[in-house]
Formats: structure tokens, sequence, C-alpha cells
């Protein structure tokens, strides 16, 4: 599963890890998180991360 | 000494006229600055932001020819960042008891800076507290510039307080855009949005937009730094957009160092090129340069075309620091190119022409290098790179 990385704070999404804090359990996939979650960090949408090669 | 912007609301705030250099050395200030401190007397009495720690009596001063700060039942902090916050232990000391009323990455931030048990209350965008007559109504505007920031918007004298958007590092006498030389105010207006908020555009166009559809009536915009918006205030927010829209003047800028003249010469050159297109160009020696003001001139432009020497086989440590800024404020819509002479490795130009390429910026045209001192022919080649940048500036690639 890829990484993905705010573009906008530089936060990285591990979908391994996920974001429990905010109810995404580890394992979840950066394409199967919920379309209202922003980034933890920055509050930045789904649509402003890139995926990390 | 406090100013009146509407009945019962105050600037309390300080004007730093010696100010010359800000985030630590990071930014130059020209002009100075002011920190931002506004007291709404109503029901309640309300105090937005505070200013720098070393202007913290000057701020208790000012509050003091109204109220005494005792008094104080709210402090709301948009921002935790010490030229707004500094003011806060000062504050605090004297009403322990008050409501500081924070976005919760503002809490997070605050507590970082402060580590005190304030009476902390975490508001969300669209939340309201009555203080009276009037409410406070909160949007919070994440890396507007930092995840905390947030707008405070007073009902009935419609006043918003964006906390640093909107701002300019600005000294005056003179306290509202009406009464002032708008053309000094819209450059740092101008140099504030380029170094600071330019790789957060996309965020600025979506914040505007957002907060336009609130359809709350703006009779004044009040930032924390410089003049306050108060004739035509939207006149900013439109500025904003078109900044965030980052679509750059047909020009270029010519960015460079040099150490017996040699990359000098070559840059006249590209220069001279660009002119016989009838492409305006500015060039700046980044060794003695202000960094900020160049930024803000690559901010405006189509074109960065960059130079060093090579040095310890690689480019001189006094350009880096531009390059340092190319990267982290990710302009949109540059095309660039590079160029340099060398004595014997010649890794210069490609060292620039991989920097420019991982800012996304377009290398439109091979880079040029010149072996010693140019010669004519290394000079012929800077004037065609002038002109095939000058071309490409004018077909629009």
């Amino acid at each position: 599963m890829a990484k993905y990385r705010c573009t906008v704070c530089g936060y990285e999404y591990d979908p391994a890890q996920g974001d429990p804090e905010n109810g995404v359990a580890p394992g979840t996939p950066f394409e199967k998180l919920p379309a209202n979650w922003v980034c933890p960090v920055c509050g930045a949408e789904k649509d402003q991360f890139e995926k990390i090669d | 000494m406090a100013v009146e912007l509407a009945k019962g609301v105050y600037w309390v705030g300080v004007v730093d006229w010696g100010l010359r250099v800000f985030h630590g050395h990071e930014l130059s200030t020209h002009r100075g600055s002011t920190y931002n401190s506004y007291l709404i007397m109503d029901e309640k009495i309300v105090l937005v932001d505070t200013v720098w720690g070393p202007f913290k009596d000057e701020l208790i001063n000012n509050i003091c020819e109204i109220v005494d700060p005792a008094k104080i039942d709210i402090v709301v902090a948009n921002h935790a960042e010490v030229d707004h916050s500094g003011g806060l232990p000062a504050v605090m000391e004297r009403v322990p008891q008050a409501t500081l009323v924070v976005s919760e990455r503002g809490r997070e931030s605050i507590e970082g800076h402060y580590h005190k048990p304030w009476n902390f209350k975490t508001v969300k965008t669209g939340d309201k507290i009555n203080i009276g007559k009037r409410d406070l109504i909160f949007v919070e505007a994440p890396m507007l510039h930092w995840p905390d920031s947030m707008f405070t918007y007073l009902t009935g004298d419609n006043i918003l307080m964006p906390n640093d958007a909107f701002g300019q590092h600005y000294a005056s006498s003179k306290r509202f855009n009406d009464e002032v030389d708008m053309e000094e105010v819209y450059q740092e207006a101008l140099k504030y949005y380029a170094n600071i908020l330019t790789p957060f555009s996309p965020l600025v166009t979506r914040k505007i937009n957002e907060v336009l559809a609130l359809n709350l009536p703006v009779n004044m915009i009040a930032p924390s730094h410089g003049i306050i918006w108060r004739k035509d205030p939207l006149q900013i927010v439109r500025k904003y957009q078109e900044w965030a829209a980052q679509k750059p003047e047909n020009s270029a800028v010519i960015l460079y160092d040099t150490m017996w003249d040699g990359t000098h010469q070559m840059a006249e050159a590209i220069g001279q090129g660009l002119v016989a297109e009838n492409i305006p160009f500015k060039m700046y020696n980044m060794a003695v340069s202000d960094r900020n003001d160049t930024v803000t001139e690559i901010f405006k432009t189509r074109a960065i075309i960059i130079g060093s020497p090579t040095f310890n086989q690689g480019v001189l440590p006094t350009i880096r620091p531009i390059m340092e800024d190319l990267k982290g404020l990710k302009f949109q819509n540059k095309i660039g190119a590079a160029f340099g002479c060398y004595g014997w490795s010649g890794e210069s130009v490609g060292i620039l022409e991989d920097h420019l390429k991982q800012c996304k910026i377009n290398v439109v045209a091979p880079g040029v290098k010149a072996k010693w001192q140019p010669k004519e022919n290394d000079l012929v080649q800077c004037r065609a790179l002038g002109q095939k940048i000058a071309q490409a500036i004018k077909t629009g690639i």
C-alpha cells in the first residue's frame, strides 16, 4: 500500500499506521479513507495529497 | 495609544518603527511593522490577539487607557506565533480566569509555546460566542499560515480579524488604509504574500471562497500587521484571489553570483537576449541582494534564469539561500534555465538545472556553460539563451 504526502504541510499518511486518533484503523489504504478525512496536522483535504513513489 | 475602529472597538496594538528583520533574520522588514491587538467593549470584554513579547508593557498601557485589563472576560488567540501571542502571559497574569479562545490546533501550539494551564476554550469553524450586543464568529484557516490559524469575525460592526492574512509589515502613525500611501502598503502586502503565503495559494483560494460563501457583511478587515482595510475592505481579498492564481507577468528575473565577473558577463548577455525580444527583466546578484525583495520579484515574473560558477564541484554557497526559497515556496507557472562559468570540473549548471526541475520549474532551454572567462562565442550563446527564454514566455510554454 502506497504512502501519501500532504503537499501543504509535509505530513505522510502511512496506511500501515492509519490515523487512529481520527478513527482510521491501521491497514486502511489512502484510497479507502473517508471523503471527509483531512490531514491530521494541517487540515488539508485528500486532494492535496500526492503519492510517494 | 488606543485608536477607536468602531464604537467600543479599539486598536490597542503597537507600532514597531525600528524592526528591520523578522522571524529571527529570515525576513527583511524595511518599513517596520505593527502588532495589532483589538479590544472589544461589550457586556463581555474581549481582547483579540496580543503583541510580540518585548512590547507587552505598551499593550497593557493601551488597554489601561480603555479599561482595567483585569476586567477582560475573553481573550482570543487566532495564531500562536510569538509576534501575536507574546503578550499573552502578561495579559493572562492579570486575568487568570479569562477564557482563552483558540482553534484545536491553536491550543496545542499555545501550550507548546507557554506551558501554562490557561482556561482554554477550543472553537471550530462556525462556532459563535455571544458577548452582549454582538457575537464573535470563528473561521478556522489552517495553514494560512500555520495549522492553528483562525479568523475572528465581530457581528454588528462587521469586522473581520483574520490575523496574519491580508497583513503587511508596515509601520505607520495612521491605522487605516484611507490615511496612508497605498502604493507602499501594496508593496508590503505583496511581499508578505510572496514570502509567506505563496506555498499555500491553493488553500488561499479555497478559504476565500468559503468565507465569501458565508455572506457576512464586511465593513472592515483588521489584520494583525499593518494598516486596517476600511475603505473598500474587500479590495485586498480580490488581490489575494489574483495573487493566489499565480498568473505571472511576461518578464524574467536573472539570479546569479559571480567570483571574477565571468558569470556576471553571461548574465548581462542573457539580459541582452531578452531585451532583443522585448521581454523586460530584472537582475540580482544574490550575494548582495535582499533575498525577500528578490522573492517578491520572482513571484511576479514568468522566467527564472539562475547562474553560478562552479565552486568546489558545486555552486557558490551565496546562491543557495534563494535556491531554498525556490523549493520551499512552491511557485507555480514558472519556466527557467541555468548558466555559469567553470574552470575544470563544471558541475554548477547541471546542479542548478536539476534544482529547477525539482522545484517544478519548467526548464525550457539547455543551460550555457563557459570555461574560464566567457569568450565572444559563449556570450553569443548566452544572448541566444535569453532569446529562447523570451520566445518561450511569448508563446506561453
